[in-house]
């Protein structure tokens, strides 16, 4: 009941703050757009065209390091889509009332995040216009895919991810964009009309909506927790020491988790510093919220990181023991798992208390600082095991060129210029949604 | 109705009894023995030679980014004056339960019946995940299409292609002078000899370290030296069951001129 207190508003307040927000556009948010546009092709596709042009060899992998950058990117951005599909189906099926305002921001960041992971996996492949072998399809050469590769895996859960809530964001949208035909004028009108499938909102439409979405929410939920195992697997099917671990699995899930939380505050946030009306919507309750599961989860990542070394230890060969040295104990990775600790287990400590989780500024600081460390908690993984492997002569470390470090920055502009042109046209917040939050209007009017 | 489930019963034989198709199989071994070996590199070289590796230019190699197939580690132990080097020359084992080839996507490597293991340069797409899983690091990438300077080109074995970029390549144990042995042995109607195929690198062997055969054949040279105690294998405790098998050097104790 706590909960719809903060949200008084009218339904007519939610259909014009939503439309107003998509339509009137000023100018300071074209440029921004138009920048970061720009800027997301110089720095992400061009470098990448040069690399695809001349050969992977412009970046700084070499044998044995050969997963650089660009799978840390995959798996980061992989756990980036995780909290939107989280958000939007446990809490659905749980009916947490706190979801209804940010799940639509949260599962556009879902999908555009996977996006991004099919980037990466073409900018990680040596021949990536041959992308379509790994797919199985009948041919005349009898070529089959192998399904014991855990790369095979990967690219079944990545589409299904993809399509799964491509279809659940749709979905979810449909009465969204019915009520958006009746104000839009334009090409938005003809564009609403035929996206909202003649709905009308009838009681039958309403009943069948609502199966659907809990439907789909059954289907999605386990995905948030295989797609990111089977990520994980990529690692822990090998005999390599530092990838070769069971509990690689659900520390992936966890890591994944407590990184796209991070990333939903940072999205919210941005939002409603861009739309302050938006403040109506995301309140200091679902900050709370959200940094309450974050805090959870971080502590759920603190104790599997020390399982994993731990279990590293317990194993007591050589290898492990090297690895464990390269990792903790020499120079750059050290200081980067120092700043891992700090920022995923011990920054966020502070959302124990509540006036930091109900501050947006001190949110943001924390959820930024959990990005960066789950960063570096990927990129201590992938090109940090390869580092030392098992013959010592065939030692090596590895630095990123300029077209990884240039390849990553464009990404994350790249992510920001599809998000922010998708909010002008499809409504970022569920008007429906929020809508069920404000209650019955008959009740405040009294009619 | 009988005679398709018998068909059925002898198709799943096919994959159950190793050696069934005993005229096709063989099980490659190469033997290296260390106490004969000294470390000259002239396997590398006749190894470049005849697989047409491609040279990568002086930056990409010191880089480390050079397409040998088969390299010498060397490994000093001890403080100057009394050290011990030793060497070992690595190429791919051919790994009988072989790590890469759970992880490639699209068969690009895999295991054939001869008990290699095979790359596919054509149907590989560059994930990496093979050489990644490889844990002895044998497997060397094509950074670049590399070219041949003229008249360098001239010198490149028909046999076997050349790769472009974004593949995958090792060792094969010149799986191209298996292939032709293999059809003169099958056009005679016999299985191939002992000695017959040899790799470039055995066949370049000053000191006849390397040997190379069909360990199936318990009377070939390289199962007579295999039963030799010096015998061993290459990271053995991963369970990875390599075809390479070392015969370790025999080494004074303590510090002596000699051995440095």
């Amino acid at each position: 009941m706590e909960e719809k207190k903060n949200n008084k508003f009218t339904y007519r307040e939610v259909n014009e703050d939503v439309i107003n927000f998509m339509t009137k556009t000023g100018p300071l948010y074209y440029i921004i757009l138009a920048v970061m546009g720009v800027s997301a092709v110089t720095l992400f596709f061009l470098p990448w065209l040069y690399q695809v042009y001349v050969g992977q060899g412009v970046t700084g992998l070499n044998v044995p390091v050969l997963w650089g950058v660009y799978l840390v990117n995959f798996v980061f951005w992989v756990g980036i889509a995780h909290a939107g599909t989280l958000i939007s189906a446990m809490l659905y099926i749980t009916k947490t009332p706190w979801r209804r305002a940010v799940a639509r921001g949260a599962e556009t960041m879902t999908l555009f995040a996977i996006v991004l992971v099919g980037l990466f996996v073409f900018t990680h492949m040596g021949r990536p216009w041959n992308l379509y072998w790994t797919i199985p399809y009948p041919n005349h050469r009898r070529l089959w895919t192998s399904f014991q590769s855990p790369l095979t895996f990967d690219v079944f859960a990545i589409s299904t991810y993809l399509t799964s809530s491509a279809i659940f964001l749709y979905f979810g949208m449909i009465p969204d964009l019915a009520s958006l035909k009746h104000h839009a004028t334009g090409w938005r009108k003809h564009l609403y009309s035929i996206l909202s499938l003649g709905w009308r909102g009838t009681d039958r439409q309403w009943h069948v909506q609502g199966r659907a979405t809990m439907f789909f929410s059954s289907f999605v939920l386990p995905l948030v927790v295989s797609v990111h195992s089977i990520v994980a697997w990529d690692f822990a099917l090998s005999i390599v020491p530092g990838y070769s671990k069971t509990i690689f699995a659900p520390y992936f899930v966890t890591g994944a988790l407590l990184s796209g939380f991070a990333g939903v505050v940072i999205m919210l946030s941005v939002l409603r510093w861009a739309c302050p009306v938006f403040k109506k919507y995301i309140t200091e309750m679902h900050y709370d919220r959200m940094g309450l599961v974050m805090l959870f989860i971080s502590l759920v990542w603190s104790y599997l990181t020390a399982m994993e070394v731990i279990t590293g230890l317990y194993a007591d060969n050589t290898f492990e023991w090297e690895h464990i040295k390269y990792k903790i104990l020499s120079t750059p990775s050290m200081q980067l798992f120092i700043l891992m600790i700090f920022s995923n287990t011990l920054l966020p400590l502070v959302l124990m208390v509540k006036k930091v989780r109900n501050c947006a500024v001190s949110m943001f600081a924390v959820s930024l600082f959990v990005l960066i460390g789950m960063w570096l908690e990927r990129y201590l993984i992938v090109p940090n095991a390869l580092s030392r492997k098992f013959l010592p002569w065939m030692w090596r470390d590895y630095c990123p060129s300029w077209v990884e470090v240039s390849i990553t920055a464009g990404a994350v502009l790249f992510f920001a210029t599809m998000f922010m042109a998708s909010i002008k046209i499809f409504p970022v917040i569920s008007i429906f949604e929020v809508k069920e939050d404000a209650g019955i209007p008959m009740e405040k009017e009294g009619h | 109705m009988e005679g398709i489930l018998k068909r059925i019963a002898e198709k799943f034989r096919d994959y159950r009894v190793p050696g069934y198709y005993k005229k096709f199989d063989y099980r490659w071994t190469m033997v290296v023995d260390l106490d004969m070996c000294n470390g000259c590199g002239a396997c590398v070289v006749a190894c470049r030679a005849e697989n047409n590796s491609a040279t990568v230019g002086k930056e990409e190699c010191r880089k480390g980014r050079a397409l040998n197939w088969i390299r010498i580690e060397r490994y000093v132990e001890g403080e100057y004056p009394d050290i011990k080097v030793k060497f070992i020359p690595i190429m791919c084992q051919n790994c009988s339960s072989a790590p890469c080839e759970i992880g490639c996507p699209v068969y690009a490597t895999y295991h054939n019946q001869d008990g290699l293991n095979v790359q596919v340069y054509n149907r590989c797409v560059g994930t990496f995940t093979c050489a990644t899983y490889c844990p002895y690091d044998v497997r060397r990438f094509n950074w670049f299409t590399y070219k041949w300077d003229k008249p360098l080109d001239e010198q490149l074995n028909p046999d076997l292609t050349v790769r472009e970029m974004g593949v995958m390549e090792k060792c094969t144990f010149c799986i191209q002078r298996i292939r032709v042995a293999k059809d003169r042995a099958k056009d005679e109607k016999r299985e191939i000899k002992d000695g017959e195929v040899k790799p470039a690198c055995v066949q370049t062997c000053p000191t006849g370290a390397l040997v190379f055969g069909d360990l199936n054949d318990p009377e070939s040279s390289v199962s007579r030296m295999a039963r030799n105690p010096r015998r061993y294998r290459l990271l053995e405790e991963l369970n990875t069951d390599p075809s390479v098998i070392y015969l370790k050097r025999v080494m004074a104790e303590g510090p002596s001129e000699r051995e440095g």
